[in-house]
């Protein structure tokens, strides 16, 4: 399968299934697209009066080694077979404290408590899920543990204790840890920081961008605007953070869908790391993001482009980057991965304070997608199989889809929550996303190009 | 080549001695909200 776009005076195509990519001139461009349906006497006789027989036979001539290469029509199709998952664990979303300092409008935790009691994961608890995750991660050496709420600081103690915990298992199982937290950062003092900086992989910091964009939904508890208590901490955050990652996280609404300035707002701030992503919402709430505000959020992902390209021409590395807007073309993960896309169910799951295991932090609460406890381990082992199901190979929008070894198939909530299936993802965040890969190449491009 | 410009030789169909599981879960890394597997790094090549 190919994929063709044309953008910022660049003629691209992409060879879906083995990611190879390439600039053409507008004559190639034009002979791509119809290579596969005219023998090239009917190419030359179509294209000779335009641009000219002997470069038109050139350039056949070009497609064809690329075919012969397997760099171009390429055509691996996988069985479905073939994707078996992997076996056990190896993440864990840890919500350590179901209870919030703000209260956000869009929170899909409602409020911190995820429609449940308000409550904070015991030491006792944090453990288990330490030894939990030893175990199930079989022969995996690598581990990830994010700290997740609710506002994960605000049992700060207990997450002490469990990186002490896990640091001590470490030394005695031959497994790595990498802790990661995401937090609003109201309780982000100085002794935090320190703390967060020195213990963890990454941090991701809540903040939406402008203060009247990130006031109007992020509320304290007293309903003011929350802006001018955290963004101070954040900033401090990561000027300290130095070369560790961390992320600056926003979320856009139907409120500012002109997301573009929030992010330019961001990084006149000096923050480099940037990531804004659409609200996940009920059809039924204000802010929704719905199928008839495509149009402008796809409009407003170019002129994020355009920005971003703008920078990049001022200064080399650019000032800063846009987490969609990243693709590591020549160390990305290989197709395994990519088939499998997040791993929620199966690499990953999601511990309530309780002990109570979900495939992800947005099933949590959702008594049918409960699949064991800390105590009893996996016990709704058909839930767990449907999730691995739910991979690239057995969706049929997904194995049409040209944008699938970038986008891995979609999240399984969003297709929930639309569709009531994991198998049909959510088509508004498919489009978001092809438009979000198509920018991502450009900048690629226009990067290599001008190098 | 005078008419196509490689910008990325993609090796994505070779998948010898892959498929470990040692990498980061995609959601986990940035957003929470959306996969994304592209902007993601192999392990084996870090
Ligand atoms: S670490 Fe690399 S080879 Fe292993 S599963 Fe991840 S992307 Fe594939
Ligand atoms: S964009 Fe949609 S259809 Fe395409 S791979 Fe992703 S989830 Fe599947
Ligand atoms: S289902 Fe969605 S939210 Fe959950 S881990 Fe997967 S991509 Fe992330």
């Amino acid at each position: 399968m190919i994929h063709q776009f044309y953008k910022k005076g660049h003629y691209i195509v992409l060879d879906v299934d083995t990611s190879t990519l390439m600039t053409v001139d507008e004559m190639t461009y034009h002979l791509i697209e119809d290579f596969l349906q005219f023998d090239q006497n009917a190419l030359i006789a179509r294209y000779a009066p335009r641009y000219g027989e002997q470069q038109v036979k050139d350039a056949i001539v070009e497609i064809q080694t690329m075919i012969d290469k397997q760099l171009l029509f390429t055509d691996h199709r996988y069985d479905p077979a073939f994707y078996h998952g992997h076996d056990g664990v190896k993440a864990l979303c840890l919500h350590i404290a179901h209870d919030c300092n703000l209260k956000c409008d869009y929170c899909f935790a409602s409020q911190g408590d995820f429609k449940g009691e308000r409550s904070l994961m015991s030491l006792e608890v944090g453990k288990k899920a330490i030894d939990f995750v030893i175990e199930a991660s079989k022969h995996r050496k690598n581990i990830e543990i994010d700290f997740f709420g609710g506002e994960p600081l605000m049992n700060f103690d207990v997450v002490k204790g469990i990186v002490d915990y896990a640091r001590k298992r470490e030394k005695e199982t031959g497994k790595r840890f990498n802790f990661t937290m995401t937090t609003n950062g109201v309780l982000l003092d100085q002794e935090k920081r320190d703390y967060l900086n020195d213990t963890m992989q990454n941090v991701v910091l809540s903040l939406d961008g402008r203060k009247e964009v990130h006031d109007r939904v992020r509320k304290t508890l007293n309903d003011k605007g929350s802006y001018d208590v955290i963004s101070e901490n954040i900033l401090a955050m990561v000027k300290e953070r130095g070369d560790k990652e961390y992320y600056v996280r926003g979320t856009y609404t139907k409120y500012n869908m002109d997301f573009s300035e929030d992010v330019t707002f961001l990084a006149e701030q000096g923050i480099r790391e940037i990531s804004i992503e659409p609200v996940v919402a009920k059809k039924d709430q204000d802010y929704a993001i719905l199928k008839e505000d495509l149009p402008r959020i796809l409009e407003e992902y170019d002129i994020l482009l355009d920005k971003m390209i703008a920078d990049y021409r001022e200064q080399p590395e650019g000032s800063y980057r846009f987490f969609h807007y990243l693709l590591d073309l020549s160390n990305g993960p290989c197709v395994y991965k990519r088939l499998s896309g997040c791993g929620a169910g199966n690499d990953y799951l999601a511990v309530t304070p309780e002990g109570d295991l979900y495939p992800c932090h947005q099933f949590v609460g959702e008594e049918r997608f409960k699949l064991g406890t800390l105590d009893t381990g996996l016990e709704q082992k058909e839930m767990s199989v449907a999730f691995k199901k739910a991979n690239l190979l057995e969706k049929e929008d997904c194995q049409k889809c040209w944008c699938k070894y970038f986008c891995g198939g979609g999240c399984h909530a969003n297709a929930y929550n639309f569709n009531q299936t994991l198998l049909k993802p959510y088509d508004v965040a498919c489009e978001i996303e092809k438009k979000r890969v198509e920018n991502a190449l450009t900048l690629q491009i226009i990067k290599s190009e001008e190098h | 080549m005078k008419h196509i410009r490689i910008i990325n030789q993609g090796n994505l169909s070779d998948i010898k001695n892959k498929g470990c599981g040692e990498c980061q879960t995609s959601c986990q890394s940035a957003c929470k909200t959306s996969c994304t597997v592209g902007n993601q790094q192999c392990q084996q090549s870090k």
